[in-house]
């Protein structure tokens, strides 16, 4: 039993362990780490133009290194906006309404494409420093996690227990005190496990925006990205080839020393316990657990955190709650009314902006891109239907079959698949193949995952009650997948397809579009007509494209993905 | 005024309905508690007895009327009220102390004094060796255990507690509840005076020196009742059966009042306000069975077969209500007593049981009645859910009107009056053969 567990640990030499010394390493790398990554930043752009980039492997570990520590920069920064922003949409009935909506765009906007506006707007944050076009880099792969993070964040406060909300009152936790005993740590494991979901997106974005030419400046960060983008420009193989193994160890490394880590830890934050269903574990976590050092260090840390809970914001004996909504009316109304004015306005800046320089004809060209995008994306989202649902289905009902497939499957995920481009390009390129036709599997090479993670958690979700009644009534063969897992599967299967949906979408801008050394491929699409248009730094086309795909993404999930999910969860969502 | 605790001045809550008007569901509430006072409030489901503690709790405000607590009008959360409640609401990822500790937190203790009075509760409480424990790996007593000590540490004067047993099994529920009344004629427990939730007649009695007794729409108090009885109490004297008798018939007299027969001459609609209770077919033959049957022969106490058949209070009463309603029993004095339709009913096979069932939902629920005739005016005979949802809608809250509707649907698929699609959501006379 664990009570018999004594709280302090006494017994023992009072030198240090094994343990100690082993966090301690951990601890003093990442520190090295983070500082011989960040030395560069406040150097002038100059330097950076000075010193091109190198193709020899020995460069690699340098600029894996300050590829990853963009990564985690833009995790910080995603956390943050995070916690303030969902926790303004639940609190605030106001501002949930102008939030909420706001992220639902903001998810649906091919960030990518505006790369090259922000790029030009941090540049100008830091002139002539290395440090603007960090912080472009940093954006876009904070836009590529903080919507979705923000968003799930924002749904965990909304589902916080009444009867927990109500103790933490009753108790007159302030709320600050309230955000951090209840709400943050509800909300962490999903969450955490949103952050692990989005990384391939991340990876996909850091890779992207290291090497940004807009118009005629081009930024070379170093990095992962640009040694690829560079070892393209050369036709360099063998170049490609490091940087994907290089990638490989990164993303072990970020698994391993991150997100294993956290997931372990964030176990204890789990509202409902499953039964059977052994507790994550990680070495890291277990060295860090059992280390003294790193006790005797977080101990004031934390008592320092606990005095934090004594503030309050308001004076303590003035908790009180809100009388009930009686007037307010009026003030709603007003509320209302400035923000369908404030939206009419950005409709009509962006209206003329575009507008000044774009044609009907344009528009309907750009649409009729978008269409073709549209159909490449339907095909694609079928095949992959096709393929990930059968072995979905398959691994999901074979647990041991699952152990086994479920780490690789999400280590591949986690690929930045556009690391892979290059061998697919330089293929397409010696066999002389259609690249409106061999371009478009890129687009899905990343999210094609989503459907496979959604089917399997789906299929190992099926009560063993009514596999076994199948079984009992020899329910077998074709009637078997149509009678008890595709059922099953379905509300599943149509979260991950709706992700896969969007995300090829936004793969589109860098898929439909590729070189090799001088030859250029392209495909007849939105994505390219966007990746042109970043290219020329032709801004009102960027604008035009990147509408043109909001529009479609929205109104294929208003249309299509949101009513076939009411449908599924309607239907035949389980208990 | 000054030696109360708390007072509670003609308290008023309502909630809004669909139709923006609102929906009364505590009316002139008005109560005295005094130091040393265990005092209980006892009520059906849906009398109001659970929002009024949250009224003293601070987490809502009445619409009218005042909450004073020693003098003061209690307008939030007040130090000096604390809550123990029927789901426990522990912090999973938080330890036994951890979550004992949360109030003292919350007062900005010295973190030495926190530790000490959060140990000292853990230890009156019966927790000690938890103290490192995660609420789930305790069975469903301890983690109760753990939410009375969490009250507890504060120092409370006033300790509200809503259904703190009902959540328990009977077994577990008589061990804490026994404990718990131990430690506070001991006067062991920092706290002045205790305000208990519950829906167990017995419980009540066991517990209080004073019952307040609540009826439904609106919850409103009927009948206070002073609990002379000596601790340690026992289930087996007869003054406290008596007690109980008395307060059964005080709830079943007053709360479940036959409902007018539909008749044709009257307009249509008429009656559909009722709120149906959500009980299956299966459960009103039971009960129709187990009172017909020996040693009941038709009438029985109610107390008495409650106990027989192993049913709280509160999932007996609705089904009693069911049957009243359906005219299979009545109900007077805290006696249940079949009708000569009942007694048939007992009888009958399974063909003839659904035809009497058919016979008295057609006769006697307007709402089916309703639904039955509109049906069968309509050429197609079909019509949409909604538009009966409206119609409900317009006498209750959304979620009652939902309730009863689906109500209603479960005891007419079992009388095959008509049937209902929840694909297609509509009502319709087809019977799939």
């Amino acid at each position: 039993m664990r009570g018999t567990i004594p709280i302090s640990v006494e017994q023992g030499p009072r030198g240090i362990t094994r343990w100690d010394a082993l966090a301690v390493l951990l601890t003093l790398s990442v520190l090295v780490f983070v500082a011989e990554a960040s030395r560069h930043l406040l150097q002038p752009l100059a330097e950076l133009q000075r010193t091109p980039l190198s193709l020899a492997p020995e460069y690699l570990p340098e600029y894996a290194a300050r590829t990853t520590l963009r990564m985690l920069l833009a995790l910080v920064l995603s956390l943050i906006f995070t916690f303030i922003y969902a926790t303004l949409a639940a609190k605030s009935r106001r501002a949930e309404m102008v939030l909420v909506p706001l992220l639902d765009i903001l998810q649906s906007v091919p960030i990518l494409g505006f790369i090259s506006v922000t790029v030009v707007f941090f540049m100008s944050l830091a002139p002539g420093r290395v440090l603007g076009a960090e912080f472009a880099a940093i954006f876009a792969i904070f836009t590529s996690q903080a919507w979705n993070m923000a968003f799930c964040f924002y749904q965990s406060l909304r589902t916080v227990p009444v009867e927990l909300q109500e103790a933490a009152r009753t108790f007159r936790l302030s709320p600050w005190m309230t955000f951090w005993r209840l709400e943050a740590p509800f909300g962490t494991p999903h969450l955490i496990w949103n952050m692990m979901m989005s990384m391939s997106g991340s990876w996909f974005f850091v890779v992207a925006s290291e090497a940004i030419s807009v118009g005629n400046t081009t930024v070379t960060l170093p990095g992962i990205g640009s040694y690829i983008a560079l070892a393209i420009e050369q036709q360099n193989l063998r170049a490609v080839c490091w940087a994907i193994g290089a990638m490989l160890i990164v993303i072990l490394l970020y698994d391993q020393l991150l997100f294993r880590p956290l997931v372990a830890w964030a176990d204890r934050f789990r509202f409902e316990q499953q039964a059977g269903v052994l507790p994550p574990r990680s070495w890291v976590l277990d060295v860090l657990r059992h280390s003294r050092v790193v006790a005797v260090v977080t101990e004031p840390l934390a008592r320092l955190w606990r005095r934090t809970f004594r503030w309050s914001l308001f004076h303590r004996a003035g908790v009180s709650v809100a009388p009930p909504r009686k007037g307010g009316r009026w003030a709603d109304w007003l509320w209302n009314v400035f923000v369908v004015v404030l939206a009419l306005l950005a409709l009509w800046q962006v209206a003329t902006f575009v507008s000044a320089s774009i044609t009907w004809s344009e528009a309907g060209n750009a649409l009729l891109l978008g269409f073709y995008t549209l159909t490449r994306v339907i095909i694609l989202i079928a095949l992959a239907t096709l393929v990930w649902v059968p072995i979905g289905v398959v691994v999901g009902t074979h647990p041991r079959l699952a152990q086994f497939i479920q780490p690789i499957a999400q280590f591949l995920a986690a690929f930045p698949a556009n690391v892979l481009f290059p061998i697919a390009v330089s293929a397409i390129v010696v066999l002389k193949l259609d690249p409106n036709i061999w371009l478009s599997p890129l687009m899905i090479l990343g999210t094609q995952w989503y459907i496979l993670f959604n089917v399997v958690a789906g299929a190992s979700a099926i009560p063993s009650e009514m596999r076994d009644v199948g079984t009992n009534l020899q329910v077998r063969g074709w009637l078997w997948w149509k009678k008890i897992a595709l059922p099953a599967v379905f509300p599943y299967y149509v979260t991950g397809a709706i992700t896969a949906s969007g995300g090829s979408w936004n793969a589109s801008i860098v898929a439909e579009v590729a070189s090799w050394g001088t030859t250029k491929l392209q495909a007849v699409g939105l994505g390219a007509y966007i990746a042109q248009a970043t290219e020329a730094g032709d801004f009102p086309r960027i604008v035009l494209g990147i509408a043109v795909m909001s529009l479609y993404v929205v109104i294929v999930n208003r249309l299509f993905w949101r009513p076939l999910y009411w449908y599924a969860e309607r239907k035949f969502r389980l208990g | 005024m000054s030696d109360a605790l708390l007072e509670i001045q003609s308290c008023c809550q309502a909630f809004p309905k669909a139709d923006g008007e609102d929906l009364l569901v505590l009316n002139d509430i008005n109560l005295m508690m005094k130091d040393g006072e265990i005092v209980g409030l006892l009520g059906r489901s849906g009398s109001g007895k659970s929002t009024l503690l949250r009224l003293i709790a601070g987490l809502a405000q009445p619409i009218s009327g005042k909450v004073m607590y020693r003098g003061h009008e209690v307008t939030g959360p007040a130090p000096g009220i604390a809550m123990v409640f029927q789901t426990f609401a522990l912090f999973p990822w938080l330890t036994v102390l951890e979550n004992v500790q949360l109030g003292l937190e919350a007062l900005g203790l010295p973190e030495a004094e926190i530790r000490q009075r959060a140990l000292a509760g853990i230890d009156l409480i019966g927790l000690d060796g938890y103290e490192s424990a995660y609420p789930r790996e305790l069975s469903g007593g301890m983690r109760q255990r753990v939410g009375f000590a969490r009250a507890l540490v504060v120092h409370p004067n006033i300790l509200l507690m809503d259904e703190p047993f009902s959540a328990l099994d009977v077994l577990t529920a008589e061990t804490l509840r026994t404990d718990f009344l131990d430690l506070w004629i001991e006067g062991k427990l920092p706290i002045k005076g205790v305000l208990l939730v519950t829906h167990n007649i017995e419980e009540a009695v066991l517990m209080c020196d004073r019952i307040l007794v609540f009826s439904r729409n609106p919850g409103h108090i009927i009948e206070e009742i002073k609990v002379d009885l000596p601790q340690p109490r026992s289930r087996l004297e007869p003054a406290f059966r008596d007690l109980v008798e008395r307060i059964y018939v005080a709830m079943t007299a007053r709360s479940v009042e036959p409902p007018p027969r539909v008749s044709s001459d009257r307009f249509v609609g008429m009656g559909i306000e009722m709120v149906l209770p959500r009980v299956s077919a299966n459960a009103m033959s039971g009960l129709i069975e187990a009172v017909a049957g020996a040693p009941y022969d038709g009438k029985a106490d109610l107390p008495v077969i409650a106990s027989a058949l192993r049913m709280e209070d509160d999932a007996l009463f609705p089904v009693a209500e069911a049957l009243q309603l359906l005219r299979f029993a009545e109900i007077e004095g805290g006696d249940i007593q079949l009708t000569e339709t009942g007694k048939q009913f007992a009888e009958a096979g399974v063909d003839d049981r659904k035809k009497l069932f058919q016979r008295q939902l057609l006769a006697y629920v307007p709402l089916a009645a309703h639904i039955h005739r509109v049906l069968q005016e309509r050429a197609h005979h079909h019509a949409p859910r909604r538009r009966f949802l409206d119609e409900l809608e317009d006498h209750m809250a959304a979620d009652a009107a939902q309730h009863t509707l689906r109500a209603v649907v479960g005891w007419a698929r079992f009388a095959e009056a008509f049937a209902y699609s929840d694909r297609s959501e509509t009502f319709s006379l087809d019977n799939p053969s």
